[in-house]
């Protein structure tokens, strides 16, 4: 199957079904237990500063790992895996002094989770396994001063996150993906450099893949870490035209439903939702099971919240699974028609009058 | 705004520095902090976009919109609404596109470049997610008539949603607002053309936008705020009814189109719409009148409440803010040992530092006025505690510096002037004890003893108060009085007072104060045990000298004998002449006369001369050293009218009267019952100019003149009038008083005084051009009201053109003006209420005001004659025109 029959197929599949998207990487990467040496490899013996936890290398370093997460997602019931390049941006590894293999992370990851889905589809005949490259918020902000005495001051531009996300893009389509997942949005701003990269090499290669965008409410105020309401947010990035907008991360599906219903009555997209396996306890571990999560999430779908959902930090093939089966046979919430009018945002929206 | 705008879109424009001379200061100094609070002010004012514009020569532009959008991203009080980038550099734009999370909105791109270079940058604007601006600007240039505004948008509008699929309720139009009334004829029709354009984008292009820079279309008005926002007001209006839904605006001063003066409004509103060929000449017109009234109040800075309580006391005194005086009072109040001690430590602090700051300039009366506000209604409120402690413990009570009695003279009712006063010397902790209006001269005698008063005050405004304040000093020395008498008014004068009042109380010393700000200088220095001999000594000194002066002048003075000034009459040639006969006879009262209709004809100059700030209006509210405190005034005046005039506090009444008329015998005017002529129903007295006209061809004037003499058989025609807004006056100020108010009570004098005046103006134009009917077609501005460029006059006996205040009395008794208008005269012919304007109208094109001068006795004794007045009587009540003191030097009366 080709990407562009695979996508044909995505786009019947969203009018038919709810979607499942995968659930954390990092927790399951942190299941194998993995030590320096192993995020070394045989390549990066010899790296001369200590590179363990940076989980977008075991791509490169332990690639078996990352497949076989990706396969055991799979076969829990996602049909959407979610690359392991969540930290795969120049920005990004520019902590490990890594930025140059940024480009090939991307590239590896896509390649990994594409052979897991062909694995899970030779499996199950008939099925359509689907990837999205992940392209995460890097650790800097070009909205939010890192300076508290110098609000105008920004270590990061526009300019070089646009850079760093074409790169990283151009790696994702190289490696396969069906889709591109801007997720984990806490500075808008960012956001939209992702989308004006993607939407760059888009031109560059002359096609067009489906991008899903996922933000992140970083706490109870209801508002993404710069500040915007889900409503400016998504008025923000709606001019990208996205396959699917919704929220990820920072909250579970109980804090995050009153946001996912507001999104979910102003856009005229798909809605997703992979929350966290609850708020984390004071070990910041996750406690919710399975059964919670899935039952949590079951009923944004019964309430026609949803188009998409899956989990985020603390899910595990279980809570996928239950997820999974939670949302089967649910009809996926309609797009809704919203009407044409001027919407703007500044940390809150705006819509005139007609 | 109304209904039709409520879904208007105000976009906040003070953030541009191509708009604004302020905001532009502050990015070139890099005071980036002050210009986050011109963006904060914007949004608070209501913004729900700001524009934001970096566009300066002097500047790295695009280093500037990228600094001030980053520290704008920290605020979330203006982040939280959208921006516009606006920028005629793409570069410029594209740097701010990176800044903002939010969607923005580009202002603007055009296809002025062409389209490969609009559909680039429109390409661009999508890809940030931006909303975007499309001016009407083509390869030809920037659209000036509907046709093509609209021609060019269909034109962009179609570029942008089929080839770009551009969304386009993401299109905004700037069809261009271009000046209306800049004298050039062609532009006249600019907000009519995009007023059409609008309808026709908004019809045709569906879910585009309309928006524009609103304050370009007054550009020709800049400096004169009120007429500026009217006019952007009225644009809006009828704009915003085409389909304009966006604004580029000063957000929180857009005047209420309602509420913009009728007068105004229909002027701005020819102007707007191109009505007629003449209206920015007739906008000009009224435009000066409405200047420096309509600027609302800039946001307060409270951060001098942090200040601890004796400064912040000091602050509300001399800002003469009341609003927290009862807090901080109450405050000190708790710290003090003794409440007295309130007065005598902060409050006293406060008022002297006040008192410095007038004493060195810094400070106008009106500032000062409302400090002593403060400082009554401070001390009002602790007046109970220490009522209640003197109860307790019997202490001590507030020690004045002095005790001043102030009063206006019997016969006059002005008291401004002497209120003003009074409200300085209390400033300056001077105790006073106001008799108020008419007193006679024993009740203020009599007063001052039981009070063992210091110093006494006297104030009149008419001149034969100046006879009565002599009358007051001679009794002060018969009575044995040697505390010194002050003399204040608008008629006193040094001269007057060294000649006449001084000459009459040896025992003590009459002094002459110019104003209000001299008064505490001289009070203080009469009250202190150091200063007080060598003053009177030398104000002693300086008044004999004076009155020596003055009779060795007077010397000089020569005078044309009666007879001969009577040959030197105006010469007008009555042959052929037919004066315009009024369109009726006899009385006609207007009662209750509405006086939104008199507001326009205010005259402004004297009522700031009343606050002892000269200068003409509205000069004077830009004037380096008086601007600030006059505007704030003019502010405060502007206020209080419209409440005034809203809510009816005094009454305006009238009575005009108009009858057959032909002079006699050289000086008189004789008035028949009907046009018959047949009988006499009373006689005007007018007086003659006598100064010698030796080299000039310069008539003895006489009112007179003016008339068609009996036996030249022309039905000439006279006419009177007695006007008021007075009515209600003393209860208003009163009651402000009662608040311990007297800023506003002086003011509401003030503004029923300029009401009367501008009431006898108004009045006269209705006669001019409706019931003498002899200039219908009159259409004159306020200024040229003002400097009298009409035909025909209207003296007032009692002013130059007529010294004679007794005259009065037959020209109200020919009104009836009690009954008609009640107004009455008391025994010194002042007008009650005092708030009145009356006098004697004049139609003949030769008519002219003038001054009638010193006069001789020659003429006094002829004029008492015609008159039936005893001589004596008629010298006392002419007595400040006579060139010869009476009784003295009859041998020079002729020379």
């Amino acid at each position: 199957m080709t990407r562009d029959e695979r996508i044909a197929h995505l786009l019947k599949d969203k009018g038919e079904r709810i979607l499942v998207l995968d659930g954390a990487m990092g927790t399951m990467i942190q299941g194998y237990k993995l030590q320096e040496a192993d995020y070394r490899g045989e390549r990066f013996k010899d790296y001369p500063m200590d590179i363990k936890g940076n989980n977008e290398l075991i791509s490169l370093t332990q690639p078996q790992i990352i497949r076989e997460i990706h396969l055991t997602y799979f076969r829990a019931g996602a049909d959407i895996a979610e690359t392991n390049t969540f930290g795969a941006t120049r920005v990004a590894q520019a902590d490990y002094h890594m930025q140059d293999l940024a480009y090939e992370m991307n590239v590896a990851s896509a390649k990994l989770a594409r052979e897991a889905a062909e694995i899970a589809e030779s499996e199950t005949p008939g099925r359509v396994c689907y990837v999205a490259g992940v392209l995460g918020p890097t650790n800097r902000t070009a909205s939010i001063s890192p300076k508290v005495n110098d609000p105008g001051f920004r270590n990061i531009t526009f300019d070089e996150l646009v850079v760093a996300y074409k790169e990283a893009t151009h790696g994702l389509i190289e490696g396969g993906v069906d889709l591109i997942l801007v997720e984990t949005i806490f500075d808008t701003l960012n956001a939209k450099a992702a989308l004006f990269a993607v939407e760059e090499v888009f031109d560059e290669l002359g096609f067009k893949l489906p991008i899903m965008i996922s933000g992140t409410i970083t706490d109870m105020s209801g508002r993404l870490l710069s500040g915007q309401t889900p409503e400016a947010f998504w008025n923000s990035v709606a001019h990208v035209h996205p396959f699917s907008i919704g929220l990820n991360c920072a909250l579970g599906a109980k804090e995050m439903r009153p946001h996912i219903a507001t999104l979910s009555r102003i856009a005229d997209t798909l809605i997703s939702s992979h929350p966290n396996a609850g708020l984390p306890n004071e070990m910041g571990e996750y406690d919710e099971t399975p059964a919670q999560t899935a039952a949590l999430v079951g009923e944004f779908a019964t309430s026609g919240l949803v188009n998409i959902v899956g989990g985020c930090c603390g899910t595990t093939p279980g809570h996928i699974h239950a997820i999974a089966e939670a949302v089967k046979g649910l009809h996926p919430r309609d797009v809704p028609e919203i009407e044409r009018r001027l919407r703007l945002s500044g940390l809150e929206s705006f819509t005139a009058a007609d | 705004m109304t209904t039709a705008t409520a879904s208007f879109i105000n976009i906040g424009e003070r953030t541009n520095v191509t708009g604004s001379a302020r905001f532009k200061k502050l990015i070139l100094e890099g005071d980036f902090d002050a210009a986050l609070a011109v963006a904060r002010q914007q949004v608070e004012s209501g913004a729900q976009i700001i524009d934001i514009n970096m566009d300066e020569g002097m500047l790295d532009s695009e280093a500037a919109m990228v600094r001030f959008l980053n520290l704008i991203a920290s605020e979330p009080d203006i982040a939280r609404v959208p921006i516009m980038i606006d920028s005629s550099k793409w570069s410029i734009i594209e740097a701010g596109l990176k800044c903002v999370q939010g969607k923005a909105i580009v202002n603007s791109i055009s296809l002025k470049e062409g389209e490969e270079a609009f559909l680039d940058h429109a390409r661009k604007v999508q890809r940030y997610g931006a909303a975007v601006v499309v001016m009407a600007f083509d390869e030809d240039g920037q659209a000036d008539n509907a046709n093509r505004k609209f021609d060019i948008c269909e034109r962009s509008y179609r570029l942008l949603v089929d080839k770009l699929d551009f969304p386009p309720q993401d299109i905004i139009f700037d069809p261009n607002i271009f000046a209306v009334a800049t004298g050039i004829e062609e532009h006249n029709n600019y907000g009519v053309e995009f007023i059409e354009a609008t309808r026709r984008i908004r019809q045709s292009l569906p879910y585009a936008h309309v928006s524009g820079g609103v304050s370009n279309i007054s550009f020709s008005f800049r400096g004169n705020e009120p007429v500026r926002e009217a006019m952007h007001s009225v644009f809006l209006y009828h704009a915003i009814q085409a389909g304009m839904d966006m604004g580029i605006v000063n957000a929180g001063q857009l005047a209420i189109y309602d509420e913009i003066d009728p007068e105004l409004r229909a002027c701005v509103e020819d102007v707007i719409l191109n009505r007629r060929p003449d209206a920015t000449e007739r906008l000009l017109d009224v435009a000066e009148r409405f200047k420096g009234g309509g600027a609302k109040k800039r946001e307060e800075d409270l951060s001098w409440r942090e200040l601890p309580v004796g400064e912040r006391l000091t602050h509300s005194l001399v800002k003469g803010i009341n609003a927290y005086i009862e807090e901080d009072t109450e405050a000190a109040r708790l710290v003090a040992t003794r409440t007295l001690d309130v007065i005598e430590g902060p409050l006293m602090d406060g008022m002297n530092v006040v008192g410095d700051l007038f004493g060195s300039g810094k400070m106008f009366l009106p500032q000062v006025v409302k400090s002593a506000r403060v400082m009554k209604q401070a001390v009002a409120y602790l007046l109970p505690f220490m009522e209640e402690e003197k109860r307790l413990t019997g202490a001590a009570q507030k020690q004045a510096a002095g005790k001043i009695l102030m009063a206006t003279v019997k016969g006059d009712v002005h008291d401004i002037g002497k209120n003003i006063v009074g409200v300085v010397l209390q400033c300056n902790n001077f105790e006073v004890i106001d008799l108020g209006v008419m007193v006679p001269a024993q009740k203020i005698l009599e007063t001052a003893i039981a009070e063992k008063v210091d110093i006494i005050g006297l104030s009149g405004l008419i001149t034969p108060s100046l006879d009565e304040m002599c009358f007051v000093a001679s009794e002060m020395e018969r009575q044995g009085f040697d505390i010194p008498l002050l003399i204040g008014g608008a008629t006193t004068s040094r001269i007057h007072t060294a000649v006449k009042v001084h000459p009459n109380y040896s025992r003590g010393q009459a002094i002459y104060v110019t104003d209000a700000s001299r008064a505490v200088g001289v009070a203080s220095s009469l009250l202190s045990d150091t200063q007080k001999t060598q003053y009177v000594e030398d104000v002693r000194l300086e008044y004999n000298r004076m009155a020596l002066a003055h009779a060795n002048q007077r010397n000089n003075q020569e005078r044309q004998t009666l007879a001969g000034a009577r040959a030197n009459k105006v010469k007008i040639d009555w042959t052929g002449y037919q004066p315009p006969k009024p369109s009726f006879l006899g009385l006609k009262t207007f009662d209750d006369y509405p006086l939104e209709k008199l507001v326009p004809y205010i005259d402004w100059t004297p009522f700031f001369s009343t606050w002892e700030m000269t200068g003409q209006y509205p000069a004077i509210l830009s004037d380096d050293k008086y601007g600030e405190v006059a505007t704030s005034l003019f502010n405060d005046a502007q206020d209080m009218l419209a409440q005034m005039v809203a809510e009816k506090w005094i009454k305006a009444s009238a009575v005009i009267g108009f009858w057959p008329a032909n002079s006699i015998g050289d000086d008189d005017i004789e008035i028949y019952t009907d046009d018959t002529r047949t009988e006499r129903l009373d006689v005007f007295h007018t007086l003659r100019q006598q100064m010698l006209r030796k080299n000039s061809d310069r008539a003895n004037i006489a009112l007179a003149d003016y008339v068609a003499p009996r036996e030249t058989g022309i039905r000439d025609y006279i006419g009177g009038f007695a006007v008021t807004s007075g009515h209600g006056e003393d209860d208003v100020a009163r009651r402000f008083e009662a608040q311990h108010d007297d800023y506003r009570a002086i003011l509401s004098k003030a503004l029923a005084d300029r009401l009367a005046e501008a009431f006898a103006e108004h009045m006269h134009q209705r006669v001019r051009r409706e019931f003498w009917g002899y200039a219908a077609d009159e259409t004159l501005s306020n200024e040229d009201l003002i400097a009298e460029k009409y035909q025909g006059i209207r003296p007032a006996p009692g002013y130059p053109a007529q010294p004679d205040h007794t005259e009065k009395k037959t020209l109200f008794e020919l009104l009836d003006a009690e009954k008609n208008a009640g107004i009455r005269l008391t025994e010194s012919y002042a007008m009650w209420p005092g708030a009145a304007v009356s006098g004697i109208y004049f139609s003949h094109p030769e008519a002219e005001y003038f001054g009638v001068g010193r006069i001789e006795r020659d003429q006094v004794v002829d004029y008492a004659a015609r008159k039936g007045m005893d001589l004596a009587e008629c010298e006392r009540w002419l007595a400040p025109i006579l060139n010869y003191t009476p009784g003295r030097d009859v041998g020079e009366a002729a020379a």
